[in-house]
């Protein structure tokens, strides 16, 4: 039997700390830009999707206009972001993020 | 009518403006036509202005526009605007009439030459600038003509500038004019600081406030600016290194432009002038005297044509400071209108005698010219019974006048004041009647030689190649009507200028009428009876009588040998000594200012960056490059900052 549980705003917003801390830790850990920048999405969505929760807890639709534009930034960033490592893998096939380090100080 | 004040400038502005963009289009001589039409229509608007001003009451002949807020800071508000009187309106009239004559005459003269349009553009800017400098109605609006006479007499006496000497004399020019700039600056700071005001009237109505002390550091610092564009003592020297600037710049400058704006400031400033100590007025007689006398006896040598009129009009601009520091205001300006006819007319003259001598400048190289451009020299020589003081030329009556102020004033040593002043008088009838006599009488010279022309004498120089052409065996010729009708004009003027301040009884002296609201109290009142009179001008008249007979025993019947000490011919030496001085001691202690700038206020700034460099120096390791360091940087970051709001701070 599974018991008629109601899904209340914490699930969602625990949903979306997790794939939150998800995204840190792999954008920390992982080397493969392709997957930092995958981690670095999956952080944007967590947050629309608390931006999204709170909106419906408050009753005020302030945070889902900030999702419009949380999207339309990630959208031009995945722009960006995709040709710089699409251009740097052609250069350097299999390079990981360690391995460009030539802009220190 | 007094509405029409703002067009008086406006229209060589606009000349300026069109000349600007379209001046190498128009090309000659319709450039030239363009720039005489807008000094001749600013001439009308000056006549409409005055007629306008004729009609209000005595009291209420003083009209202010205010074109638009120039300088809105804080306490200091600063409005380009106009103000219509006496005095700036007797300004305005003479500077276009003038000017619009001289316009005419370079339309002539500079026939021919590569830059005939540039030249027009800087003319019509120069006679911009000095009608702003007279109509203005406060301190900064008079500086900003001020100082746009000095930039366009710098441009126009190095206007033929591939000579290194007409490139030197601009520069000197604008260096020397600089150094009364920064008095007008310094008395502008005062005078703020003080009333709180720039506005003549704003200053003047609030005169009685301002502290003796102050007041008198006001009016030097303001007569200091005068001394530099007036050119008196110590500053007199850029002057006739001007003299390097084609023919029509030198008689701008010298009669209506330029020159007559520090005797212009001392008399818009009167007011203040009158509440400072009574020593002041005394500085600046004798400032003016001395330099009449020292500028009268350095003419007495010269041999460049132009270099006598300089020296005359440094010694004739002495005595409107003279007038100045005796409270002959009105006999300044009176002076300074005739003046401002018979040096015109002796300019424009001199330069139709060095047109007609293919650029020659050297007297030594002329004589008998009379016969050969007699209309020249007829006009010529009324300009020089007029600068002698003959009566009834124009610089007879206003000569008179200031002699008489001296003679009956209460500064001190007033008497010393008129009689150095009547030497100064008679050796200006013999300097003149020197000039006349080696230009246009006795043998011609110019035969003898074939008129190696000076190098350093730049003037002249393009017109020689077009003149060579239609005059091929070169020799005297008397100018075109285009020149010798402006001369023509001016000798007239000269001839009758006088009856603008006649001082045989109330009724006559219209000047002194039409002034009287502007001076107010500060025209000095003199008590010498009729007769009195009647014998100071005889003498003064004897004096200049005196020194013509002088010239003509020396230079016409070549009775005595004349005396040209090489000391009045180097000018007393002072200009070299200044050159020696600037170049040696001066040099070293500019370098020395340099070098403080260099090492002390560049190296502050400079230290600044040293450490700021060297810290971003020791900060550059963090920057590693690892985009995975940088993502854990701001991660920790983030923690920190959030585990901070979520312990400490209550919502």
């Amino acid at each position: 039997m599974i018991a008629a549980v109601e899904v209340t705003p914490a699930w969602y917003l625990v949903l979306g700390a997790a794939l939150f801390s998800i995204g840190t830790f792999g954008l920390l850990i992982r080397r493969n830009p392709l997957v930092m920048f995958m981690c670095v999405e999956l952080m944007l969505n967590a947050v629309t999707l608390t931006f999204v929760t709170f909106s419906r807890m408050v009753r005020d639709t302030g945070g889902l206009s900030i999702v419009v534009f949380v999207l339309v930034v990630a959208a031009a960033e995945v722009v960006v972001g995709l040709a710089i490592i699409v251009a740097l893998l052609r250069k350097r096939p299999g390079a990981t993020a360690d391995d460009v380090a030539i802009l220190e100080g | 009518m007094l509405d029409a004040v703002w067009l008086i400038p406006a229209l060589p502005l606009a000349g300026f403006l069109i000349l600007l963009v379209a001046g190498k289009r128009l090309g000659e001589p319709a450039a030239g036509w363009l720039a005489t039409l807008m000094c001749a229509g600013s001439f009308v608007a000056s006549v409409v202005v005055f007629v306008g001003l004729l009609g209000e009451n005595e009291e209420s002949r003083q009209f202010t526009q205010t074109l638009f807020e120039w300088v809105p800071a804080g306490g200091l508000r600063v409005d380009v605007g106009f103000l219509a009187d006496p005095l700036s309106i007797t300004m305005a009239l003479f500077v276009t009439g003038v000017s619009a004559l001289i316009h005419l005459y370079a339309i002539g003269y500079m026939h021919g030459d590569a830059d005939f349009s540039k030249f027009f553009v800087y003319m019509n800017l120069f006679v911009f600038s000095m009608l702003m400098l007279v109509l203005g109605s406060n301190l900064l609006v008079t500086f900003l003509g001020w100082e746009g006479v000095g930039a366009c007499s710098y441009w126009l006496v190095s206007f033929w500038f591939s000579s290194e000497a007409n490139a030197t004399a601009g520069k000197k020019a604008f260096i020397t004019n600089r150094i009364g700039d920064w008095g007008f600056l310094l008395a502008m700071f005062l005078a703020f600081a003080t009333v709180g005001t720039l506005n003549y009237e704003g200053l003047f109505a609030n005169v009685p406030t301002i502290a003796p002390v102050t007041a008198t550091a006001i009016g030097l610092l303001l007569f200091l600016g005068a001394v530099g564009k007036s050119a008196q003592i110590p500053l007199y020297i850029w002057l006739p290194d001007a003299m390097a600037g084609p023919t029509p710049v030198s008689a701008l400058i010298h009669a209506a432009t330029m020159v007559t704006a520090g005797v212009f400031l001392m008399t818009r400033v009167n007011p203040i002038l009158g509440a400072g100590y009574d020593w002041v007025p005394d500085v600046i007689a004798w400032v003016g005297v001395i330099t009449a006398f020292v500028a009268a006896t350095i003419a007495v040598a010269q041999n460049d044509i132009k270099k006598v009129l300089a020296y005359s009009t440094v010694s004739q601009l002495g005595y409107m400071f003279l007038a100045v520091g005796v409270g002959a205001y009105v006999a300044a300006i009176f002076h300074m209108i005739a003046h401002a006819f018979f040096k015109a007319l002796l300019f424009l003259g001199a330069g139709s005698v060095i047109h007609g001598m293919d650029g020659e400048q050297d007297m030594r190289r002329m004589g008998g010219l009379r016969t050969f451009m007699p209309l020249t020299a007829a006009t010529f020589m009324v300009g020089w019974l007029a600068i002698a003081g003959v009566p009834p030329f124009a610089g007879f009556w206003s000569k008179d006048d200031i002699l008489l102020f001296a003679w009956g004033s209460g500064a001190a040593g007033g008497k010393a004041l008129w009689a150095i002043g009547l030497v100064t008088a008679l050796l200006t009838g013999y300097y003149m009647s020197r000039q006349v006599f080696m230009v246009f009488f006795g043998e011609p010279r110019w035969r003898a030689e074939p008129a190696p022309r000076p190098a350093s004498v730049g003037a002249a120089a393009n017109e020689l190649d077009v003149e060579s052409d239609e005059h091929a065996h070169g020799g005297p010729h008397e100018s075109p009507w285009i020149m010798t009708a402006p001369l023509v004009v001016l000798s007239v003027l000269t001839i009758v200028g006088g009856v603008i301040n006649l001082p045989f009884n109330e009724d006559v002296d219209f000047l002194e009428d039409f002034l009287h609201p502007v001076l107010g109290v500060n025209e000095a009142e003199i008590a010498v009876s009729t007769g009195a009179k009647a014998a100071l001008a005889v003498i003064a008249v004897g004096a200049g009588l005196v020194g013509l007979a002088a010239a003509t025993a020396v230079y016409l019947h070549r009775r005595v040998r004349a005396v040209e000490p090489e000391v009045l011919a180097r000018a007393w030496y002072y200009d070299e000594e200044v050159t020696a001085f600037v170049g040696g001691p001066g040099r070293k202690s500019f370098d020395a200012i340099a070098w403080f700038d260099a090492h002390v206020i560049d190296g502050a700034v400079n230290g600044v960056a040293a450490v700021v460099r060297n810290v971003g120096g020791r900060l550059r390791p963090v920057q590693s490059g690892f985009v995975r360091s940088y993502a854990l940087g701001v991660t920790i970051g983030v923690v920190v900052v959030l585990g901070y709001f979520i312990t400490r701070v209550s919502f």
